[in-house]
């Protein structure tokens, strides 16, 4: 396959990067190059590595092979990466906390700390409930907090873990525009999706994976309308049995 | 407690044992029933009567076991946190050492701190043998295993759920440990019950190094020890009764301190 057009700079670079869990070879050899802007989808049955591609791309798991992070040019460091997952964790403390903790964690100075929570908040409609512990929101406030932790990072690259598989349809179109919103401020953003909808409407770039190898890596358009390697088009067609 | 005294002289004579007799008392099947109901009534005489030993008793008991808590909390807590996220050669073995220290019976604890506070021992210069501080030595070593155990048990839970998450919003081994523990607070107080409810209650550690000296080192359980051996049930079980009550209001108070009474309602779930 024809790799994807490329933007102008590269953030990460995998190069026949391998993940493996005891015996489970999770990720098998992928070759995979982020560059700065892009919205790159991430397809597949489930157990093709999806998730664990975007645990490494954060630097979450041990791997063999060369993961190569670059500096952000002109601005000269390195990027901040952020990432949503299908169930967020929030830590049992109130809203405003939660967001507060994620800037204490990644070393944001105190003086910045309110302001931007306050904004990030508002941006996800939940200033009002900034008091409330976070444990009692719903299923999908909780997943527009956890993007309020992550938006407040302001970062450069956002990793998106199905950040709306467990959410009733109303909370899942809430959090799929704010999703948009974000990726309009320009964050490169990794998503994670079973849902083929999903990727067409945000990605810019589509892989498939199927059991840890990386199949197919495409931009949005082509991957939708060119001839996919068999499993892949089975994949589009919805006719892959679930691993 | 001279009052006490006199009911338990007249309860002997109803039971056909000798006023002074050092030797427990034959208990049957109804005379068991009789020595509940007369610890009962003997418990609440001993608390609306505010005798100033048995306050004197009490107080101690609960200075030692708070103190002593206090300390295996800082140590223990700390510990059990770093344990679920350090890794180095010997992790394991120092996993299973403080695993097996559970079972850490609380004579051999006393044994050990005797031998070495006693004065030829290698701490003999501190000079705290048979005082309320050596109680507290000893009670500390008891409980920094088990609040260590159970705190590394809690954490290892909360790092399955939400481990990789704090990890990704840059905390560090330790520092996501230590958040765990925040998220999961009121489990660390339930842990933190659980110790003093094994610090107060135990007899073999605060007997050795204490000593049960009239007005120092006396504590309920050692109170509790001694009367039995004297044969005085009524009053060890009723002693027994008092210290349950004392450890429930402990538990009532620190249910009562937490937000919305949230650790109560947790507790007695």
């Amino acid at each position: 396959m024809t790799p994807a057009p490329t933007s102008p700079q590269l953030l990460i670079d995998l190069h026949e990067v391998s993940v493996r869990f005891g015996a489970t070879l999770a990720l098998d050899r992928v070759n995979l190059a982020l560059r700065r802007g892009e919205r790159l989808a991430l397809v597949g049955a489930n157990g093709s590595g999806k998730s664990t591609l975007l645990r490494l791309l954060h630097g979450l798991v041990d791997s063999t092979g060369l993961r190569e992070t670059h500096r952000l040019e002109p601005e000269q460091r390195a990027p901040v990466a952020a990432m949503l997952f299908q169930r967020p964790f929030l830590i049992s403390l109130s809203v405003r906390w939660n967001v507060l903790l994620g800037l204490w964690l990644r070393g944001v100075p105190r003086a910045q700390r309110e302001a931007r929570c306050r904004e990030a908040l508002r941006r996800v409609g939940l200033e009002g409930q900034a008091a409330r512990p976070a444990r009692e929101l719903s299923g999908g406030q909780q997943q527009r907090l956890a993007l309020a932790r992550a938006w407040a990072l302001q970062p450069d690259i956002l990793l998106l873990d199905e950040p709306t598989a467990s959410l009733d349809p109303s909370a899942k179109r809430e959090v799929e525009a704010l999703i948009a919103e974000v990726g309009r401020d320009g964050p490169t953003m990794v998503m994670a999706t079973h849902n083929l909808g999903q990727a067409k409407q945000l990605a810019t770039r589509v892989v498939y994976l199927e059991g840890g190898r990386l199949v197919v890596d495409l931009p949005v358009e082509r991957f939708f309308n060119e001839s996919l390697p068999h499993e892949a088009a089975q994949f589009l067609k919805g006719e892959l049995p679930w691993a | 407690m001279p009052g006490i005294d006199m009911q338990m002289i007249a309860y002997r004579q109803r039971a056909g044992g000798h006023p002074q007799c050092a030797a427990a008392p034959r208990i049957d099947g109804r005379s068991a029933m009789t020595t509940i109901v007369e610890s009962l009534q003997l418990a609440l005489r001993l608390i609306l009567a505010v005798d100033a030993e048995l306050l004197h008793i009490v107080g101690l008991s609960l200075r030692v076991s708070l103190s002593a808590c206090a300390i295996g909390a800082l140590i223990g807590l700390l510990a059990g946190a770093w344990l679920a996220v350090a890794r180095f050669p010997g992790h394991a073995i120092l996993v299973w050492l403080v695993n097996t220290l559970l079972a850490l019976p609380s004579v051999v604890v006393g044994l050990v701190v005797y031998l070495l506070l006693s004065r030829s021992g290698p701490l003999g210069s501190w000079g705290i043998l048979f005082t309320p501080k050596a109680m507290v030595v000893a009670q500390s070593i008891l409980v920094v295993p088990l609040i260590a155990a159970l705190t590394r048990r809690l954490v290892l839970d909360g790092l399955r759920d939400g481990g990789d998450q704090l990890r990704s919003m840059g905390a560090g081994p330790l520092t996501t440990a230590l958040l765990m523990l925040l998220h999961e607070r009121l489990g660390a107080v339930t842990i933190l019950l659980t110790a003093f409810g094994r610090a107060v209650s135990e007899v073999g550690a605060v007997m050795v190094v204490g000593g049960n000296i009239l007005g120092v080192t006396r504590v309920m359980t050692t109170a509790i020890a001694l009367e039995t051996a004297k044969g005085d049930l009524p009053l060890a079980l009723a002693l027994g009764i008092v210290l349950l009550g004392v450890v429930g209001l402990v538990n009532l108070l620190i249910g009562w301190l937490q937000p919305r009474g949230a650790v109560v309602r947790e507790v007695w779930a």
